[in-house]
């Protein structure tokens, strides 16, 4: 395990979270204070709120999300697999194109369901 | 490197606060939460023991792999339950959930 | 334990993995819980860096963070009415923080070296060891053997494939709209 590897990333990972907070501090130090009932509005130059943002949402974005899920675990099979194709037989792409079936199966049963359809 | 004992330290008090947050909040889907913090606890184990006693034979890590799905599984399913018993009952509190007691 | 430039980034990276741990299953807005959830999270990815699963950290920041910790944050802004409980844990929370805490001695007490060091025989020498075999570089690839190879991992990678058709299936079936409106009376 080589640490100097991973400099980079830590380094990516300081600088991405100081680009935002450094003006955000400053701003916080530096700029004057007098607030009144426009500016503490959530959107200062924008539509009016409201009602309470925690209302109920539609149940679709979770169906969205889920279909996601879904094939985004099937990338930590398909990842190795994809490096590993060169050295495998016919046998494995056999093997993957059943696991992907499986999945499409799914998927086409969400849509026949009208679970994908905004209404 | 670390020794081995330290990541099963810190892979034990992750299990045991998951096991706190399961037996103690009320709301389920901080439950699940917790449920998803033990399960990390138990990957860090895995990889633990794969990188320190087999780092030749990846057993640790398909393991680990199969328990990425699982806990994906466990979430679409348990999630889709909750909000289910929200729509019926508008609660997710786990003791309003008592139609089996008696 | 010397401080090594590892020592300290495990330090951070446990420090990151716990503290959010804590926080998650401390915090009163379950919305902030998520969040939590999501560092805590990175906090094992980090972890999975030092342990020379370079594949494996991708994927918890890709699958875990990406998608089931957004999911969860999804799930909660479904059920609107529970972020603000007046309790959030139940009548016997104190009686279960004795209980975490006891299973929690009881696991270092067998996985630390404090056991040995007290004379205790049942203390498992191996828990010490700090210098692995090197990992080959091409472990990933192998990792994509083993996962198709018919001697070792075929079988659960296509019962996996079972296992997320059938959650897909039965998730999007307890949530679809139809069953929605026919609970709700129509309305939307």
């Amino acid at each position: 395990m080589n640490l100097n590897e991973w400099i980079f990333i830590g380094l990516f990972f300081a600088l991405g979270w100081a680009l935002p907070a450094t003006p955000i501090v400053l701003g916080k130090i530096l700029a004057p204070k007098r607030p009144n009932q426009v500016k503490q509005q959530t959107y200062e130059c924008g539509v009016e709120m409201v009602g309470s943002p925690w209302t109920q949402f539609r149940a679709q974005y979770y169906i969205f999300a889920l279909v996601f899920l879904v094939f985004d675990v099937e990338l930590v099979f398909l990842f190795p697999w994809a490096l590993a194709y060169n050295q495998l037989g016919l046998f494995a792409l056999f093997e993957m194109t059943v696991f992907i079936f499986l999945l499409v199966v799914a998927l086409v049963y969400t849509w026949r369901k009208g679970a994908l359809r905004w209404s | 490197m670390v020794p081995l004992w330290m990541y099963l330290v810190v892979a034990a008090a992750l299990f045991s606060t998951g096991l706190f947050g399961v037996l103690a909040r009320r709301n389920a889907i901080a439950i699940l939460m917790s449920i998803e913090l033990m399960l990390n606890a138990v990957n860090i184990n895995l990889v633990a023991f794969w990188r320190y006693n087999t780092p030749l034979d990846l057993s640790g890590q398909a393991f680990a792999v199969f328990v990425f799905v699982v806990a994906a599984a466990e979430v679409a399913v348990g999630l889709a339950l909750i909000i289910s018993i929200y729509r019926k009952r508008q609660s997710v509190i786990a003791e309003d959930v008592n139609m089996l007691k008696w | 334990m010397e401080l090594t430039a590892e020592s300290i980034v495990f330090l951070i990276m446990s420090a990151i993995t716990l503290g959010g741990g804590l926080l998650v299953v401390s915090a009163r807005n379950l919305f902030h819980a998520g969040l939590y959830l999501m560092v805590s999270l990175l906090g094992v990815a980090g972890l999975f860096v030092l342990l020379s699963a370079p594949f494996l950290a991708g994927v918890q920041v890709v699958v875990y963070i990406g998608a089931i910790a957004i999911l969860i944050i999804l799930a909660i802004m479904l059920t609107p009415s529970v972020t603000q409980l007046p309790a959030i844990f139940n009548r016997q929370w104190a009686f279960n923080l004795a209980l975490a805490a006891f299973f929690f001695v009881l696991l270092v007490s067998v996985v630390s070296p404090i056991m040995g060091e007290l004379g205790v025989d049942a203390w498992n020498a191996d828990f010490t060891q700090k210098n692995p075999a090197d990992v080959p570089a091409d472990s990933i690839v192998n990792l994509g053997k083993d996962l198709v190879d018919p001697d070792k991992y075929m079988l659960p990678f296509e019962v996996a494939s079972v296992l997320l058709m059938a959650a897909l299936i039965g998730a999007v079936l307890l949530v679809s709209p139809d069953k929605a409106k026919a609970d709700e009376g129509g309305e939307d």
